[in-house]
């Protein structure tokens, strides 16, 4: 350790302050700081700093989102076995699987990271942690099938009109995995929609149905699945959404940790199911009468409610505001599917037009709070006058 | 009962090395040094030049701005030397003590007979004026104000602080006596704050109101106690009084003599000996704990909020303790890693150290991390127990928007009180020196 160590300090000595790659410090620095926390201690306010940093919680990200994720890989490949009626063991579907996604995977971090370097060598500050999440949830929200090159320009559009353009890093208003999937949704929307896209090959081989649940429903068809299947994920969908089961293995490490907040979470999930639940009274279609409880474990809803409603840069930052922001997710999120027969997700939407209210709600709960400090003054004058 | 205050958000550090108590006469300095940089805000105005002999009690300097204010020497000797730093703002007046202490005599007054305008003036002239701050903004009274009320904090929750009924024991009607003097300095209430837990020492105190205080760090800050009890509005004034300053002032009152004796607790895993130590204010580190190696950070004050000190450096004016921690000048490989490390205490579960809460933690001065953006919000929420959204009132300090800041409480706030902040937070932000700025700013344009 003590040697690899030395090997780095000696690596970084041109990148040291008034050397000839000073500017590339910030690269340099993401590598270091990947093996080692670094030596930094404390100059102004508290003399001792919690543990806690931001690649810790990132990367605790990362690990709540991998359970899906690898059900995710096998489920590509079990959908695609399965549809084709081949025999196959459990690596045959996972190596198909695998197949397809890695490369999206490496992808998504190459070009996403490759921005984020660029841009934090131009401005001078070191890299920022919040892609390793990013970077990994696009994939996770993307069809399999779809083109690499459409995934590296999804990412670089998100990246850079999405996050870069706002400041980086803490400035962003829409989350930056959603604007990724949006740009694809809109610009390529026959790669992003319809009944070919979502089991691997669909597309090209006849035999394979690559119809979601939401998409026969909204078609009029009869769904075949039975509950288990959409809880466990044995469905086809986009690659990390279909199991609610794994998403709520990661929900739990995230609420564990304190990461991801809880408070999202549990208002979205009311909001849907109150949602759903009024429309089952209604009941004048068939997405209407789809009972309430399956619409929480089929589409998006469960991954978006538990990894992308909860980014704390685009989300409500209050508590109070977070309950609300949460409990509007799940209602719009129901309300779109139901209403919007082109496009029978609403999941995407819903957190895209949340996340643009975020502000106005914490506004409306902070300005609680300074009218209560004016109204103690108020009340102070008016004794003292 | 109504006046007792439960506080629910904070946390409390508990850090090896705590303070003995025992208490050794610490040997008396060699050199003692009063800096103006203890009292933010003063600019000092000399009245003595290098090379006078100077009495104990007697005025070195007075703030330029505010001349009633007058700061003096705690003990008799020579002024031998002022240093100044940049700009040649002046950083220590040095003092080579005598053997013994002549003191300047005011004589000895009964408090009973005089007007707050007396006791005022009394204090004023003997030095004792430095022990009143303010709250908001968090510096020396301006004597020509009139406060809403007075706070006393008889309780310290930081880590390894000082036990207050610990320094106050032994000069129990000295305190009685300072608090009937600075109770005269206000029309309003005098109220002191007690731990919920403690021994009972103060409960019998008239005179004032008496809040009994349960919960964690910062529950001791007296900004806290203060928002519960009585929150200050724009334009009001409070002033705060350590509770050893208290008892210095009944001791002038008393004797007519400024004797600044402190009980200082020596603590931290690096102290040589962590025990009390009977010292006078201003006195220095070296001749107090001997030589230290430089891979220790001695620290005048608790961990959160002190300054750190040369070897050879003096004990600020108002602090009770003196840490010392190992530096933490090392990289710890793959330490971003989550449950990685878990001898490094952590308010967040992305660490196992929140399974054990009464575990006593060693810690160094390493950032554990860099600096990022703000991106983990509610954190902050966490550890402020008041009325008051610190991340957003952080950022309108940072972006020096007034009218904000006031609406979001900024009069409430002391740096002090965003001490966990600094330590918790995720992004590795000062928030101490963000709400110092801001508050200076507020002097400036406000007032």
């Amino acid at each position: 350790m003590s040697f690899l160590r030395k090997k780095l300090d000696e690596l970084r000595r041109p990148f040291d302050k008034g050397q000839k790659w000073e500017k590339f410090a910030p690269a340099f620095n993401a590598f270091d700081t990947f093996l080692f926390v670094p030596d930094h201690t404390t100059k102004k306010g508290a003399h001792i700093r919690d543990a806690v940093d931001l690649k810790r919680t990132m990367i605790t990200v990362v690990l709540a989102l991998l359970p899906a994720l690898f059900f995710g890989i096998y489920n590509t490949g079990y959908q695609y076995f399965s549809q084709t009626g081949e025999a196959f063991t459990f690596m045959d579907a996972f190596l198909h699987g695998a197949w397809k996604i890695v490369p999206m995977i490496v992808v998504s971090y190459a070009v996403g990271l490759g921005i984020e370097f660029i841009f934090a060598i131009y401005r001078g500050h070191e890299v920022n942690e919040g892609y390793l999440v990013t970077g990994l949830l696009i994939p996770m929200i993307m069809p399999v099938d779809i083109p690499l090159w459409m995934v590296a320009v999804s990412v670089a559009f998100a990246v850079l009109i999405g996050k870069e353009a706002f400041g980086g890093t803490g400035m962003n208003i829409l989350n930056p995995a959603l604007m990724a999937r949006a740009f694809a949704f809109f610009a390529y929307p026959t790669y992003m929609s319809g009944n070919k896209v979502w089991v691997s090959e669909a597309s090209s081989v006849d035999a394979i149905s690559g119809e979601t649940i939401l998409g026969s429903l909204a078609a009029g068809k009869e769904v075949t699945y039975n509950m288990w299947s959409m809880f466990a994920g044995s469905i086809p969908g986009s690659i990390g959404e279909t199991s609610t089961l794994w998403i709520v293995v990661g929900a739990l490490i995230l609420i564990a940790t304190g990461v991801g907040s809880w408070r999202i979470m549990i208002g979205g999930i009311v909001g849907a199911a109150v949602m759903g639940f009024l429309f089952n009274i209604w009941g004048a279609n068939a997405l209407m009468s789809f009972p309430w409880y399956q619409h929480l474990i089929v589409g998006g809803f469960a991954f978006g409610i538990v990894f992308m409603a909860t980014d704390p840069v685009s989300a409500a930052q209050t508590f109070k505001g977070k309950w609300i922001y949460g409990v509007l997710i799940g209602v719009f999120s129901i309300m779109i599917r139901v209403f919007n027969p082109a496009y029978p997700e609403g999941v995407m939407l819903a957190i895209l037009l949340m996340n643009v209210f975020a502000p106005t709600i914490d506004h409306y709960v902070i300005e609680a709070n300074i009218k209560r400090r004016k109204k103690r003054l108020a009340t102070v004058t008016a004794k003292s006058a | 009962m109504s006046n007792d205050i439960k506080i629910r958000k904070g946390l409390d550090i508990k850090l090896k090395g705590v303070a003995e108590k025992t208490i050794s006469v610490a040997p008396r300095s060699k050199k003692f040094a009063i800096k103006p940089t203890d009292f933010h805000g003063v600019t000092p105005k000399m009245v003595l030049k290098e090379g006078a002999s100077v009495k104990a009690g007697e005025v070195i300097f007075f703030s330029k701005y505010s001349d009633r204010v007058k700061f003096v020497s705690p003990v008799s000797g020579t002024l031998s030397e002022i240093r100044r730093g940049a700009k040649r703002r002046i950083l220590e007046v040095v003092i080579d003590a005598d053997a013994e202490d002549t003191f300047m005599e005011h004589g000895s007054r009964d408090i009973s007979k005089m007007s707050g305008e007396e006791v005022k003036e009394h204090m004023l002239e003997g030095g004792c004026w430095p022990f009143i701050k303010q709250r908001p903004y968090d510096i020396i009274a301006n004597p020509e104000e009139a406060p809403k009320a007075i706070f006393v904090s008889a309780m310290n929750t930081a880590p390894l602080s000082a036990d207050v009924e610990f320094l106050l024991k032994d000069r129990l009607d000295d305190f009685k006596l300072g608090l009937e003097a600075i109770s005269k300095l206000s029309s309003g209430k005098t109220h002191v704050s007690v731990a919920g837990g403690g021994s009972g020492l103060l409960d019998g105190i008239s005179g004032v109101e008496l809040h009994k205080v349960n919960g964690p760090h910062p529950a001791g800050n007296v900004g806290v106690q203060i928002h519960h009890v009585d929150p200050i509005n724009f334009g009001e004034r409070v002033w705060v009084v350590g509770p050893e300053d208290v008892a210095i002032i009944g001791a002038f009152f008393r004797t007519g003599k400024f004797q600044a004796d402190r009980l200082l607790a020596v603590a931290g895993t690096e102290a040589p000996n962590a025990q009390y130590y009977k010292m006078r204010i201003g006195s220095n580190v070296l001749d107090l704990v001997g030589k230290i190696p430089s891979s220790v950070r001695i620290i005048s004050g608790d961990v959160l909020t002190g300054d750190q000190l040369a070897n050879n450096g003096f004990v600020g004016y108002y602090h009770n303790v003196l840490t010392l921690i190992p530096e933490g000048k090392d990289h710890r490989m793959f330490g971003w890693m989550p449950f990685m490390d878990n001898h490094i205490p952590s308010m967040s579960r992305t660490s196992l150290s929140w399974l054990f809460p009464n575990k006593r933690y060693k810690v160094n001065t390493n950032l554990n991390g860099e600096e990022r953006a703000l991106v983990v919000t509610g954190e902050m929420e966490k550890v402020m127990p008041m009325d008051i959204y610190p991340m957003q009132l952080l950022k309108e300090c940072m972006a020096s928007n007034i009218e904000k800041m006031e609406n979001l409480g900024i009069y409430e706030v002391a740096p002090e009180d965003f001490a966990l902040i600094d330590y918790t937070n995720t992004s590795k932000i000062e928030a101490q020196v963000i709400i110092r700025e801001a508050l200076d700013l507020m002097i400036k344009e406000v007032g």
